[in-house]
């Protein structure tokens, strides 16, 4: 009677750096309390891509994420799930190789996997480091017609600039930070059911709402069964300012 | 003249410093010397023997093992012991004399610099893997600075890890180079080959080759890890029974006081090291044995009238090598998580650490970033109450009580800042 689901971590060998293959296991677990029989696969570069209803890509350096977008394009599997409805979060490294070319460390141009009408180049400034804040963009809302109008909250940290094309709409207006980093005062981009973000934190960890709406897209669910967020949203109030750390105890120290 | 100058700025500095109740005052004085003198470092050790330890994991102990064998008998020895290290904390650690031997633990970053500044005699390379990635490199980024400046010092002696490919990278372009099989245990990071951008394929005994044509392949050590034979008592961390083993036959028991695999492996390296400068490995191994803590760690200490052991992780790879050692406990565990400047300001890989071996004990979140935990700790399944005041929480872990007669000893794992406030708040027994 389970329905069941396939969540696909996409290579965390090279786009595991920075923590995103929580992402994954959120999604899983968040399946697994509704009811769900849930697989969750770890894939690594040197295997065939398996089928899934969902995948995730993550953050990764730069030489790995060359590597990664070329496995992929070699790889193919991504691109036909995507056409036959499987749900995508690609976050950082990842939401640049599932654009449509992306920088290598020397800033010379790749392609990418092309899920998402996006083109990034490697920033002239500093890198983009620093929490983040936004608000759903209208569009987006639309889109995504999320049950709760969420603030997204992130930490990024990343050196591209990324341009959003005419086949994407925009995930959110930044408050604080940079995101997309293009002028636009952007972050992220939406397309059918694939989802690109600069945010890490996990994103997922710190927006439950969003890992319900890929959830919705992967099972076709009508409306999912309420979880018990009070943790997250403890998280997602510190984090918006809605609370400090009230460490009473906290000494002068010196970097080291 | 400048150098003169610098150097009584230091030490004027680190006296006020001091004075005021400021720290230790370590940093604010080299930084005040170096600003008179920026080549004070340079002045500094002309004239003496350097070794200098750096690595991801392990530095401040492996520092303080090395310290400690070449101190046997009775040398003088002269290192950062506050684990300030970066060049303010070494210059201020050296303005006591001129001539000794000095031992040196450095940030990964500032190694090349810091290389280039003392023309050390012995380089130390333990490990690379993630850290600190909004403050820091990435560790690709890292190994290559390491080869380029190894490169550029002919007449120094590196002694380096032959397990970890990065490593192996950094150290592959130096004129001598001790290989030592000190272990791996986390491998993500180093999938990619970083010489040619192929693959490292890892068999199950840890050796491992590039899967490309490049070349770059596990290095032979002329010293490594043993388990069997050693005739050692088994502790709690299952590593009585290890021995150090020579490529040219000989076998040295290792009965450190640190607990754990991985200070076994540190013990090694620093062993390897002490014998390039002049002590002999037994010797060093067999004065290290009496190094029974690091700058608190592994240290028990009341908090609050709470027996606490008290841990410092702050990576990935750290995490999963403490929560293998405390494994075997059954008793209580606090985990305290901030991310200041020092901690890194992203408690991401908090994702990457297997916090589900905690599954089944009594665990408090707390620190500054508990809230982070917490919804990590949902994910893992581990059922665990959140106290945002460290100390409190030390006290909350043993609500419940201790049901023998023995009194109840927490495990207490903090990241960088958080273990400090933990440690100046626990009083030693």
């Amino acid at each position: 009677m389970t329905a069941s689901l396939r969540v696909v971590v996409v290579y965390p060998d090279l786009l595991g750096t920075y923590g995103d293959g929580g992402n994954g296991l959120i999604l899983a677990r968040r399946a697994e309390w509704r009811g769900y029989a849930v697989e969750l696969i770890e894939a690594r570069s040197d295997q065939p891509l398996p089928a899934a209803d969902l995948y995730c890509l993550g953050g990764g350096e730069d030489g790995p994420q060359v590597r990664a977008a070329g496995s992929l394009l070699d790889d193919g599997m991504l691109t036909r799930q995507v056409a036959n409805g499987a749900a995508v979060l690609a976050v950082c490294a990842g939401y640049q190789i599932v654009g449509t070319t992306f920088p290598g460390a020397e800033g010379d141009a790749h392609d990418g996997v092309g899920l998402l009408d996006i083109s990034t180049t490697k920033g002239s400034g500093p890198r983009a480091v620093g929490e983040v804040a936004g608000e759903l963009t209208t569009e987006a809302m639309e889109v995504l017609a999320p049950t709760v109008p969420p603030t997204l909250t992130g930490f990024e940290n990343h050196g591209g600039v990324t341009t959003l094309g005419s086949g994407v709409t925009a995930l959110a207006r930044v408050t604080t930070g940079i995101g997309n980093g293009d002028g636009s005062g952007t972050e992220g981009a939406v397309a059918g059911r694939v989802l690109g973000t600069y945010l890490h934190g996990p994103v997922l960890a710190r927006n439950p709402v969003l890992a319900d709406l890929l959830l919705g897209w992967a099972l076709g669910a009508g409306g999912l069964a309420p979880l018990d967020d009070s943790a997250e949203e403890a998280l997602r109030q510190e984090r918006l300012g809605g609370s400090r750390p009230t460490s009473r105890r906290r000494r002068p120290w010196r970097p080291r | 003249m400048r150098y003169r100058l610098a150097l009584l700025t230091t030490r004027a500095v680190n006296g006020a410093s001091r004075r005021l109740g400021r720290g230790q005052g370590t940093v604010a004085g080299g930084r005040a010397g170096l600003r008179v003198d920026p080549q004070l470092l340079q002045h500094l050790t002309r004239r003496r023997s350097v070794a200098l330890v750096t690595g991801t994991n392990g530095k401040t102990t492996t520092t303080r093992l090395l310290a400690t064998a070449l101190g046997a008998g009775g040398n003088r020895v002269i290192s950062n012991e506050t684990g300030s290290n970066m060049p303010p904390g070494h210059v201020a650690a050296l303005v006591g004399d001129r001539t000794s031997t000095a031992v040196l633990e450095v940030d990964e970053i500032y190694m090349p610099r810091v290389l280039t500044a003392t023309n050390a005699s012995v380089v130390v390379l333990l490990n690379l893997s993630r850290d600190q990635l909004d403050r820091t490199s990435e560790v690709r980024m890292i190994a290559g600075r390491w080869r380029a400046a190894l490169a550029a010092a002919p007449h120094t002696v590196v002694v380096a890890n032959a397990d970890d490919p990065l490593v192996v990278w950094g150290a592959g372009a130096a004129a001598t180079v001790h290989w030592v099989g000190a272990g791996m245990r986390w491998q993500l990071d180093a999938v990619g080959c970083p010489s040619c951008e192929g693959r490292i394929a890892y068999a199950p005994d840890g050796s491992w080759h590039c899967t490309n044509s490049c070349g770059l392949v596990q290095p032979t050590a002329t010293a490594w890890l043993e388990t069997g034979g050693g005739g050692g008592s088994a502790d709690a961390g299952g590593v009585g029974d290890v021995v150090a083993v020579w490529a040219d036959g000989r076998r040295l028991p290792l009965p450190l006081a640190l607990p754990g695999h991985f200070n076994q492996a540190n013990a090694l390296m620093a062993a390897v090291a002490a014998e390039v400068q002049g002590v002999d490995a037994a010797t060093a191994l067999e004065v290290m044995a009496s190094v029974s803590e690091v700058a608190g760690r592994f240290t028990t200490r009341a908090i609050d009238g709470v027996l606490a052991r008290l841990m410092l992780a702050k990576n990935p790879a750290g995490w999963s090598e403490l929560l293998e050692l405390v494994q075997a406990d059954r008793g209580p565990v606090v985990v305290s998580i901030n991310a200041r400047i020092a901690d890194g300001a992203d408690p991401s890989w908090l994702w990457d650490v297997p916090f589900e071996r905690l599954a089944a004990r009594t665990v408090v979140a707390t620190g500054d970033r508990c809230r982070d935990l917490s919804v990590r700790l949902r994910y893992a399944g581990v059922e665990h109450v959140m106290e945002t005041d460290p100390v409190a929480a030390v006290a909350r872990a043993t609500a419940g009580g201790g049901v023998n007669s023995r009194p109840m000893v927490v495990d207490v794992i903090g990241n960088y800042t958080a273990f400090n406030e933990l440690l100046q708040a626990g009083v030693s027994l």
